[in-house]
């Protein structure tokens, strides 16, 4: 964000500021970070269900009849396999297999994507697949949707029993992942049972002027207006990577534990000879999950340390609402990646301890 | 808002004199700021501090204040019951949520705080 230019607004700016948000600058958007308490709207999202605005995500369209074969070419996961009517998660990576961004890939139609990805890297990733498109991609077009659509969370255990009176399509019978264009009282909406939390949900995209109204229809209806400092405690103790922390252009899926994404015999795509390499040579650095066992908070930077020497770094670090201690995720070596390793956090000067535990933290009961 | 017998720093420090105590906390502003408090490291009793040394930590969910002491001066004593419930820091910011008191040295270190009105005109004024 350079000096003087104005942050970005999303159609929802003025319900949060009615709602008592409090707002920041978050990737160039004035985003609410929260509403009445970090704590109190994520055990809302664990417990009923939370609303966020996440409209700040970018879009990009790609179409054309060479769609398909350029997104296999482009990503790691393999596209061949997602039919209309389904998402995935996926990456955008450079020839070094390091990440641009991780993305979603909606299948529309055989002929036509969607990719969402992140708001801090949304230009990026637009220029990123045009430039290739033009480079290597016959028959495919390329548009940048971000302002087409309002996208909003609705997460939690009560998230369908919130939306189904709601929609004009049986929201039930829509399987994770999966998605379908209806609408939600009376405007349009790509409804996709997706996100960011660990809970079920759903993930809808809306026409910008559309939002406010189903905002607050889904209020009234018993969602709670949660903010960006609930969403990534939540996604924390479901340990989905974050961009910027747990993933950047210096991380592999292989180091994020995010091999499932890369499909290595789909065929050539980008990023996938230095990820054979390194399947073959093994990875430097491993992603677990830690828990601290003294007092504080282990956050993102602090150096993981063993005899003397910074052997790691922590890449995301919280107090966790729902187990009620200080959590987090961290790169070390393989060799200390096992759960039970005793680990050494470089805290302010002083070692904290904590323990390598498996991941998630946080799993729903289904 | 801020009581008006307690002195302010501009890093959101309050004092409030008991003989040659100081009581010392943080403001409603800080905690406002900080958001839900999780964790509250004070120092132990009998520590010796200089002018504007950082003397514990406060951790919410989202963020790490460092807080420090306006005053020179020995820690007599020390709030037990805001490091076992963090949470008075956000109820009572001003009151039970203390942190310590500490002998002051020199009252020369009092001079330089502000009043009242003077800290609610510097957290509104948007430079605090």
């Amino acid at each position: 964000m350079s000096e003087g230019q104005s942050l970005k607004r999303t159609p929802l700016y003025d319900r949060h500021r009615e709602a008592g948000a409090k707002i920041v600058d978050f990737a160039g958007w004035e985003m609410p970070v929260q509403y009445t308490g970090v704590i109190e709207e994520h055990r809302a999202v664990r417990t009923a269900a939370g609303l966020f605005d996440v409209s700040h995500m970018g879009e990009v369209r790609v179409r054309g009849a060479g769609a398909e074969a350029f997104l296999q070419r482009l990503t790691p996961n393999d596209v061949s396999k997602l039919v209309p009517g389904r998402a995935h998660y996926s990456g955008l990576l450079t020839d070094r297999a390091t990440y641009v961004d991780d993305i979603l890939i909606y299948r529309l139609a055989a002929d036509d994507f969607l990719v969402v990805v992140n708001a801090s890297n949304a230009e990026r990733d637009f220029e990123w697949i045009a430039a290739r498109a033009v480079a290597d991609g016959e028959d495919v077009e390329v548009i940048d949707e971000s302002d087409r659509y309002a996208l909003l969370a609705l997460q939690g255990p009560k998230a369908l029993e919130i939306l189904a009176p709601l929609a004009s399509l049986d929201v039930s019978g829509l399987k994770y992942y999966g998605f379908a264009e209806g609408s939600v009282a009376g405007a349009p909406a790509l409804i996709s049972r997706t996100g960011y939390t660990g809970e079920d949900g759903f993930e809808l995209y809306l026409a910008p002027e559309d939002a406010p109204e189903i905002w607050r229809r889904l209020v009234e209806a018993g969602a709670v207006p949660a903010g960006l400092g609930a969403r990534d405690t939540l996604r924390l103790e479901a340990a989905m990577a974050l961009y910027g922390h747990e993933i950047d252009d210096t991380t592999t899926p292989f180091e994020a534990g995010l091999s499932w994404v890369v499909k290595l015999d789909k065929g050539e795509f980008l990023g996938r000879d230095a990820l054979a390499a390194q399947k073959a040579a093994g990875i430097p650095r491993k992603l677990v999950g830690f828990e601290v066992q003294g007092r504080g908070i282990a956050r993102q930077g602090h150096p993981v340390v063993s005899e003397g020497g910074i052997v790691g770094a922590v890449t995301s670090g919280t107090w966790s609402p729902t187990f009620e201690k200080a959590l987090g995720l961290a790169y070390v070596p393989p060799e200390m990646a096992a759960p039970g390793t005793p680990l050494a956090i470089e805290v302010r000067g002083k070692a904290l301890p904590a323990v390598v535990v498996e991941t998630p933290f946080y799993k729903r009961s289904r | 808002m801020y009581p008006r017998d307690y002195l302010y720093s501009r890093e959101h420090e309050w004092l409030r004199i008991e003989d040659d105590l100081c009581v010392l906390g943080i403001t409603e502003f800080a905690q406002q700021e900080l958001g839900e408090v999780v964790f509250v490291e004070l120092p132990e009793i009998g520590q010796v501090f200089d002018t504007n040394d950082e003397l514990g930590t406060i951790e919410s969910v989202k963020a790490v204040a460092e807080v420090f002491t306006p005053v020179a001066g020995e820690v007599v004593e020390i709030n037990d019951a805001v490091v076992d419930d963090p949470e008075l820091l956000n109820e009572d910011p001003h009151g039970d949520g203390w942190l310590i008191k500490i002998r002051f040295s020199s009252a020369d270190d009092l001079k330089s705080m502000m009043k009242a009105e003077e800290y609610e005109e510097f957290v509104q004024s948007g430079e605090a």
